[in-house]
């Protein structure tokens, strides 16, 4: 399978306003996007867009394969184990063995038995990666992926959208922050 | 689907959403037999109206944590993204939500149906009202759920949305523990219109709140 996502003249209406008009871009195999902007310009509706959480004013959005998201929002029960509440998802995709190797990835499988609730931002937001990660989805959506993380952290997100791609996955990456996306098709808006 | 299910039943037993409404409606139960004095003939006519109503206000409580912290927590939203519809979420929601509420709900009755001195026969009937009544209950608590999220004060405008629909249910159910012929069936019918009309109300407001 060839993973892929294009947007085609693709325009963005929040709120009564235009955020972006006419966006063209296309990802394929092994390719990554980076959208870049200052803050309210329309990072996040464009990944929501791509996700199909919100449908654009006009425009379409093409791709092939299965496409994980990380919002700015965990969705992990706090209630449940950090193991338990990611299988809840891995189980959705039919990844229940894909956990454990996730946390690995990401360096939370000390804590895996802790409940979410105790998670501290920064270790939350690595478990919200590591559910991308277990969902073998082939193409990422991450909106600021590095937010609340440490410098060792961004490290291994680099790393592990490197493998990602180099494993022939698209990503599409929405940030404010540095983050080194090497060959990356930069998208400003 | 089965896994949506089961996490709507494994919540509500955590989080003592379940508890909670339960204690209530026998709390309500309890208050009659002081407000109307313990006139035991007055009590068993008036028993069966009053355990409607108490399950109608018992099933305004879990409203604010059916939808509302899936919208806010990102779960929905990672839900659309696996595919699912927004109107499969809803059904899940409300079949997990009767599952919790509903058995739980005709148990706490017997104990109701007691202290209101209601007699073994008219218990029968009520039980049976009561379940063939609560899956419309709790699909309107869904859609309900839906439509308010994420609106301040909430709680208040869930039993304003939720309580009209609910009056036909309290009308047909009521009659039915007064042993009007018929108005089980009827009761059925309302109860039907709902569970199958519910989901797309609440997926649509799901949907709404989303964009």
């Amino acid at each position: 399978m060839n993973p892929s996502l294009a947007f085609e003249d693709v325009t963005c209406l929040r709120g009564g306003r235009i955020l972006f008009e006419g966006l063209s871009f296309a990802l394929g195999r092994g390719e990554a996007g980076l959208v870049l902007g200052p803050n309210g310009v329309g990072k996040s509706s464009l990944i929501r867009i791509a996700a199909g959480l919100l449908a654009p004013l006009g425009g379409r959005v093409t791709g092939d394969g299965a496409r994980a998201l990380l919002s700015e929002t965990a969705a992990l029960d706090a209630e449940r184990t950090l193991a338990g509440a990611l299988g809840f998802w891995a189980g959705l995709d039919g990844r229940w063995d894909a956990v454990a190797d996730a946390l690995d990835a990401v360096g939370l499988a000390d804590i895996a038995d802790v409940p979410v609730r105790l998670l501290s931002t920064g270790q939350r937001r690595r478990a919200a990666f590591a559910r991308v990660l277990a969902s073998g989805a082939p193409v990422w959506l991450l909106d600021e992926p590095g937010n609340g993380l440490d410098t060792a952290s961004v490290a291994m997100l680099e790393a592990r959208i490197a493998a990602h791609r180099a494993g022939g996955g698209v990503v599409l990456v929405a940030t404010h922050q540095p983050i080194a996306l090497p060959g990356a098709r930069e998208i400003a808006l | 689907m089965i896994a949506l299910v089961w996490r709507e039943l494994r919540r509500a037993w955590s989080s003592g959403g379940l508890v909670l409404p339960i204690a209530f409606f026998l709390l309500v139960a309890i208050l009659f037999p002081f407000a109307v004095g313990p006139d035991g003939r007055l009590l068993a006519r008036i028993g069966g109206g009053v355990i409607w109503a108490a399950a109608l206000l018992a099933a305004l409580l879990p409203v604010e944590r059916l939808v509302t912290p899936d919208a806010e927590s990102g779960v929905l939203d990672q839900l659309v993204v696996r595919g699912f519809s927004d109107s499969g979420i809803a059904a899940a929601k409300m079949l997990g939500h009767w599952l919790g509420f509903g058995p739980a709900l005709l148990a706490a009755t017997c104990v109701a149906a007691a202290l209101l001195h209601v007699p073994g026969t008219a218990l029968g009937t009520i039980l049976i009202g009561l379940a063939v009544g609560t899956p419309g209950l709790a699909a309107l608590g869904v859609a309900t759920a839906a439509l308010v999220s994420g609106l301040r004060g909430a709680g208040a405008l869930a039993g304003l949305v939720m309580l009209p629909f609910a009056v036909p249910l309290l009308i047909f159910g009521a009659g039915a523990t007064g042993g009007e012929p018929g108005a089980i069936k009827l009761l059925a019918a309302i109860s039907l219109v709902l569970f199958a009309g519910c989901p797309f109300v609440a997926g649509a407001a799901m949907r709404m709140g989303r964009g």
